[in-house]
């Protein structure tokens, strides 16, 4: 593989540049979300703050879409309950405050998670579990700016292939062309061979979507923020993709390698499980790690701008601000690798699927 | 205090990840040094082996904090 | 472990159904208006930047090929032209070597017949001087005699002196 171009181009000058701008905006939007907890809490019998609880509050999903201050967009909820199909905006919880009544149930907003509350305000375990929470959450919102995003992206820069047929590339075009050959030449085709074509839409899709992603997530005011790539949820679904891909692109000689592995018989009792269990560890393995990943950078970020308010001083802010965007810039590296890799693996499972000859 | 134990668990899982990566990342740069023609494939070997051995660490950092 | 797990359908089928369906739109919106135009424009321009180095390594060749063309033409054309001017140059000196030889035998038979000419002319011219110099010499001898048949004295002189002279000789 051979990124040096990117990393030597101008363009690490001009992330460099965008690092310190997500930087500077990051430090100001969650400097104001942290002050805003600690009135709360001191309003709420002095209780400290707690980076633990912040953190994870912000890379997880939520019906809100939280702005600055205490301004945020409710997003709208859809529930699917036994009796029918319930539809209303977040903003009835008022945060998690107030239960909203709605046509079947009474609803209550507990650690972002909507529960059937009976009339004392109790939670109602069984009504609760017959609920599908289908909200249009903060994860799915940004996953469709993202995929509103691709979708003009690659539809400018095929239009522009149409009018410069046989031309040498301009513009947009030109800074996605590398990439796309680089996902052509360096993915695909080593790993899988020459039937790489048919797998060329899925790579590149899973590619710029998890790439894009990553970066939207790294901005950290309205558009981007939502931690869409760190969600395990998003890259479960990405890896059930990737293993109904790999296993249904599978030939024989890859079924008979799981179920007639060259040892000796009595072996096949271990051998078949094992295989089995690779079958599935792998997608597995490739959730994990963009999770993990993508999350982890997230944390590591957010945990330094919490040591401002651990220590309630203004002046640990220069230090926390330069780690900060040293941690920004390497998210970006890590936003492109993380894709590269993902995109990678796939590419090399279904090599391994396709693969003709074996020993 | 079970959640520190947990946070010992990840610990653990990374530093066996930091050794295995660490040995990939030292011989795959003595292979450049031996052999720089081949860099871009030894890179492309060493980044997929990284990101398996990160695999089964970040596997194992995830079951510790979620399993406390 | 149990907590993790409880609720975990109602809470998180939704997002799970909904990422699917939009990665699964996004993949097939963008594989039929961006990477099947893109690839195929791309394999497209490969093909042809390809096709037209070949068609440059061909023209070279062709190219090539010409020049050699051209060179043995020109070199035969050469080789012509001097075969045809060393001909030319045979030729000339052979028409003038002819003309010289031819004009040299004309030369030497005029020259032959002017001299039998000459010769003839002389014959005659001496043969008239002769008949002239005869017809001459018997004038003077008539007039001579005439003369000396005029005086018996000198006739007799003369006779003696021939007579003279007979008897010497």
């Amino acid at each position: 593989m051979d990124f040096r171009h990117i990393l030597n181009s101008k363009k690490i000058f001009l992330r460099v540049i965008l690092g310190v701008l997500f930087t500077l905006t990051t430090c100001k939007t969650f400097a104001i979300q942290e002050e805003k907890a600690p009135v709360e809490a001191k309003n709420a019998e002095q209780e400290a703050f707690n980076p633990t609880t912040a953190i994870l509050e912000h890379i997880a999903d939520s019906h809100y879409w939280h702005l600055w201050g205490e301004t945020s967009i409710p997003l709208p909820v859809i529930l699917f309950t036994d009796k029918g199909t319930e539809f209303f905006y977040a903003s009835e919880f008022h945060h998690g405050h107030e239960a909203h009544q709605g046509k079947y149930y009474t609803y209550k907003l507990i650690e972002d998670k909507i529960r059937v509350v009976n009339a004392e305000g109790a939670v109602d375990k069984e009504a609760s579990s017959h609920i599908y929470d289908f909200s249009i959450t903060k994860n799915v919102v940004a996953l469709w700016i993202a995929g509103i995003l691709l979708f003009i992206i690659f539809f400018s820069v095929a239009a522009a292939y149409k009018k410069t047929v046989g031309k040498a590339p301009r513009g947009l075009q030109s800074l996605i062309e590398p990439v796309i050959m680089f996902v052509r030449d360096e993915i695909a085709r080593p790993n899988i061979g020459y039937r790489y074509q048919r797998y060329m839409p899925i790579l590149l899709t899973i590619f710029f979507f998890i790439w894009i992603n990553n970066l939207m997530g790294l901005i950290p005011i309205f558009p981007g923020g939502a931690n869409v790539t760190g969600n395990i949820l998003l890259t479960f679904v990405m890896a059930f993709i990737v293993l109904i891909v790999v296993n249904f692109s599978a030939n024989k000689y890859y079924w008979k390698h799981i179920f007639m592995p060259p040892v000796p018989v009595w072996l096949y009792p271990i051998m078949i499980p094992v295989e089995l269990i690779g079958v599935i560890s792998r997608p597995f393995a490739l959730m994990i790690r963009l999770y993990a990943n993508i999350s982890a950078g997230h944390i590591i970020v957010l945990s330094l701008i919490s040591l401002i308010f651990i220590f309630k001083t203004l002046w640990i802010a220069p230090v926390s601000i330069i780690f900060v965007l040293f941690m920004d810039v390497l998210e970006l590296l890590v936003a492109f690798l993380q894709a590269f890799i993902f995109t990678m693996l796939t590419a090399l499972f279904i090599g391994t699927a396709v693969e003709e000859h074996h020993h | 205090m079970t959640g520190s134990i947990a946070a010992l668990g990840a610990g653990l899982a990374v530093i066996g990840a930091g050794i295995g990566i660490g040995q990939v990342g030292g011989k795959a740069m003595e292979g450049i040094a031996r052999q720089p023609e081949a860099s871009s494939k030894i890179q492309t070997a060493m980044i997929i082996a990284a990101a398996l051995i990160e695999g089964v660490a970040l596997f194992g950092v995830v079951v510790a904090l979620l399993g406390k | 472990m149990e907590q993790l797990f409880e609720g975990l359908l109602n809470d998180h089928l939704g997002f799970v159904v909904w990422a699917a369906v939009a990665f699964l739109i996004l993949l097939f919106l963008l594989a039929k208006f961006a990477w099947n135009p893109i690839m195929s424009a791309i394999t497209e321009r490969e093909r042809s930047i390809e096709d037209a180095l070949l068609k440059a390594e061909a023209a070279k060749e062709e190219m090539a090929r010409l020049t050699n063309e051209n060179e043995q033409l020109l070199k035969d054309a050469r080789a012509e032209r001097d075969l045809i001017l060393r001909e030319a140059r045979h030729l000339k000196d052979q028409i003038v070597n002819e003309a010289k030889s031819v004009a040299n035998v004309e030369g030497a038979r005029m020259i032959e017949n002017a001299r039998l000419e000459i010769n003839s002319l002389k014959a005659v011219a001496m043969a008239d001087v002769k008949n002239q110099v005869a017809t001459l010499s018997v004038e003077i001898a008539e007039k001579i005699l005439r003369k000396q048949f005029a005086d018996q004295h000198a006739q007799d002189e003369l006779v003696a002196d021939l007579l003279k002279e007979v008897k010497i000789k």
